[in-house]
């Protein structure tokens, strides 16, 4: 299928977003402005922005603990992220989420999540009322090679298949949980090769191409609004920073590894991409582009570090819903 | 008035609410088939046993503006679910700011005595009154457990119903019209005068028959039913000590940090009424053992009316 040079731009325009909010985060984190800890995403932007671009508004999805890039690619507001961040009162989660936390219903977004494999079931169940509602809506889990080694995972793809939910589970296989290899935690080389026993196709893409994270997640979507069940997507990628930004934040993963992933930095995949083609994307229109999406980060600060932070008379709120 | 019983009352409350409600949806690992020919298969489906994939589920279709009802069935189930009970469906309202509300029902049934060992013997419920964000009720008979399922169905939030195995054959009146009974309102078994007996599920009936025999003996006997843990009437409870100045709690679950040393706590830390006590307050729990198999063995574990009686007549002459 072809993107217009429209839409590649905005794709371009939400994975830098994604980057220079976070190397925003992990500054201001590491300064102490933000507290507990940040999971950075930067390096697997081209899967979060490859799958949403592939959604309507109104499908969901849910997250994991490294979420402030799904959240972005779903249309979240950077200014309600940051003030998050910062523990304030107009943060998404007034202040009682922080960056494992964010969640905005509204868009579809069913939240972060600090337990691996957390979420997988919960978002089949978005999926099972997407069934029931008959609107034709699909439903997206984001997670890990971690997650996949999980009971939820397993569970849930069985589920989702006898039930041909309109589901698409997108595994970002970053070869690594924090400094564990998935190498020798899984069982199978490519975790889409679990597809095979739930009976429902398994792809592997490369996860930092967000074309062919795109063109996999049309067509996975395709088939789960025409009621033809999930489909499970394995994007290879890789982060390029540790596993939280936590200066004492051990990473035991080969140099020569860091460096090989480095070249193959999806931002600059597609960069190159829309420059190779005249017109598409000039020097000065990325640099103005960049320009703009550091004003935005900038003024997601100012924003935060302009709002009070949460009433100590307001921590009782919310245990019940009214 | 007509009379049903406990578990066909329970059934009566969801056949009502989802016929009430297109939103509400029913998963079990067994559809029960009095629903499945109501509201057919896509509302009510039999599921994989997989209780930590649907407690999960239930949070993400409550999320989506679903009122999903899940039957674990055993309480023993719940505890592979643990996760999404404990990380997520208890916190998720309050760690998203309150942005949407997740109204769910979880079944299960709970206590001992039917020879079924440990595993299935349990009534575990202050594990989940120790965690913030869910409510729980814990009928002792027919009309509590429709009028409170009904609640439940309706509430906002996510609601575990634990229901006595022992009483799930029990007859009681209902009656034909519609009602509903709120949470965080006890109900007064019976009136007395000289001690209370707070009293959970089965053992409210054992409490009774105890206040029988206590009455023949001269001593008056009042039995408070909670009906709902979270919330707890809290209110009623110390009035009802503050009256007749003794309390006994009787609980099917082992005295460990269990709702019975929190009903106790209720009444002892309140100033005005600990002033009321003319004794202390004296609990009659299960042992803490895992529940036996062997009769012998299971019928020493569990408390009784006798156990009850007992210690009503310990507090009773304590000075």
């Amino acid at each position: 299928m072809e993107i217009s040079s429209e839409k590649q731009r905005d794709m371009l325009r939400l994975m830098q977003t994604i980057r220079r909010f976070e190397e925003r985060a992990s500054t201001d984190y590491v300064a102490g402005d933000i507290y507990g800890t940040v999971h950075c995403y930067i390096g697997e932007e081209a899967v979060a922005v490859g799958v949403c671009s592939a959604l309507n508004r109104d499908d969901q999805i849910i997250s994991t603990h490294r979420g402030h890039g799904h959240c972005i690619a779903k249309g979240a507001d950077l200014n309600r992220m940051m003030a998050e961040l910062y523990g304030r009162e107009t943060g998404y989660c007034k202040g009682k989420g922080g960056s494992m936390h964010i969640a905005d219903f509204d868009i579809g977004m069913l939240g972060a999540n600090g337990i691996v494999a957390g979420g997988i079931s919960i978002i089949t169940g978005a999926g099972l009322a997407a069934q029931i509602e008959g609107k034709g809506r699909v439903a997206v889990s984001f997670f890990g090679d971690g997650a996949s080694c999980a009971g939820p995972f397993h569970e849930s793809l069985n589920i989702a298949a006898a039930w041909k939910l309109p589901m698409v589970y997108v595994c970002e296989n970053n070869l690594w949980a924090v400094n564990t290899a998935a190498s020798t935690t899984l069982a199978v080389q490519d975790v889409a090769a679990r597809a095979a026993g739930y009976g429902i196709p398994g792809i592997v893409v490369d996860g930092n191409d967000i074309f062919a994270v795109h063109a996999a997640t049309t067509e996975a979507v395709t088939r789960a609004r025409a009621g033809d069940g999930p489909t499970l997507i394995e994007c290879k990628t890789y982060r390029h920073r540790r596993h939280t930004e936590r200066p004492s934040q051990p990473d035991v993963r080969p140099q020569a590894e860091i460096d090989a992933w480095m070249k193959k930095d999806p931002i600059d995949r597609l960069v190159d991409h829309l420059q190779a083609q005249q017109g598409q994307l000039s020097v000065e229109e990325w640099q103005a582009m960049d320009a703009e999406i550091l004003q935005q980060v900038e003024d997601s600060v100012s924003f935060a570090k302009a709002s009070a932070f949460p009433s100590p008379d307001r921590v009782t709120d919310d245990v019940f819903a009214a | 008035m007509r009379q049903i019983s406990y578990a066909a009352a329970g059934m009566e409350a969801f056949i009502e609410e989802m016929e009430r409600d297109p939103t509400t949806f029913h998963l079990s690992t067994d559809a029960p088939p009095p629903l499945v020919e109501r509201f057919g298969t896509s509302r009510v489906r039999g599921t994989p046993i997989a209780e930590g994939a649907l407690t999960g589920m239930a949070i993400g279709a409550a999320g989506s503006g679903f009122r999903p009802i899940i039957d674990w069935r055993m309480v023993t189930f719940s505890f592979v679910a643990m996760d999404q009970v404990v990380n997520q469906a208890s916190k998720i309202h309050y760690m998203f700011g309150g942005q949407t509300k997740f109204p769910i029902l979880y079944r299960c049934t709970v206590g001992g005595g039917l020879r079924m060992a440990a595993q299935h013997s349990q009534s575990p419920y202050s594990m989940f009154m120790n965690l913030a964000g869910l409510k729980m009720i814990l009928p002792s008979t027919p009309y509590d457990t429709k009028g409170l399922l009904k609640t439940a169905i309706r509430d906002n939030n996510p609601v575990i119903s634990f229901e006595s195995t022992r009483l799930l054959t029990m007859m009681g009146e209902v009656p034909e019209e519609e009602y509903t009974i709120p949470f965080g309102v006890a109900d007064i078994k019976r009136e007395g005068k000289d001690v209370t007996i707070v009293a959970l599920a089965w053992l409210v009936h054992e409490a009774l028959a105890a206040a029988e025999t206590l009455e023949a003996e001269g001593i008056s006997v009042e039995v408070v039913d909670p009906r709902t843990l979270v919330p707890m009437d809290t209110e009623t409870i110390r009035a009802s000590v503050r009256k007749t100045g003794r309390l006994v709690v009787a609980d099917e679950a082992g005295p460990t940090c269990g709702a019975s040393a929190e009903i106790a706590t209720l009444v002892t830390e309140d100033s005005a009424t600990f002033k009321c006590l003319k004794a202390s307050v004296r609990r009659v729990c299960a042992l803490q053992v895992p529940i036996p198999y062997s009769p012998t063995l299971e019928d020493v574990v569990f408390p009784n009316r006798e156990k009850i009686a007992a210690a009503v007549r310990v507090v009773m002459t304590e000075a």
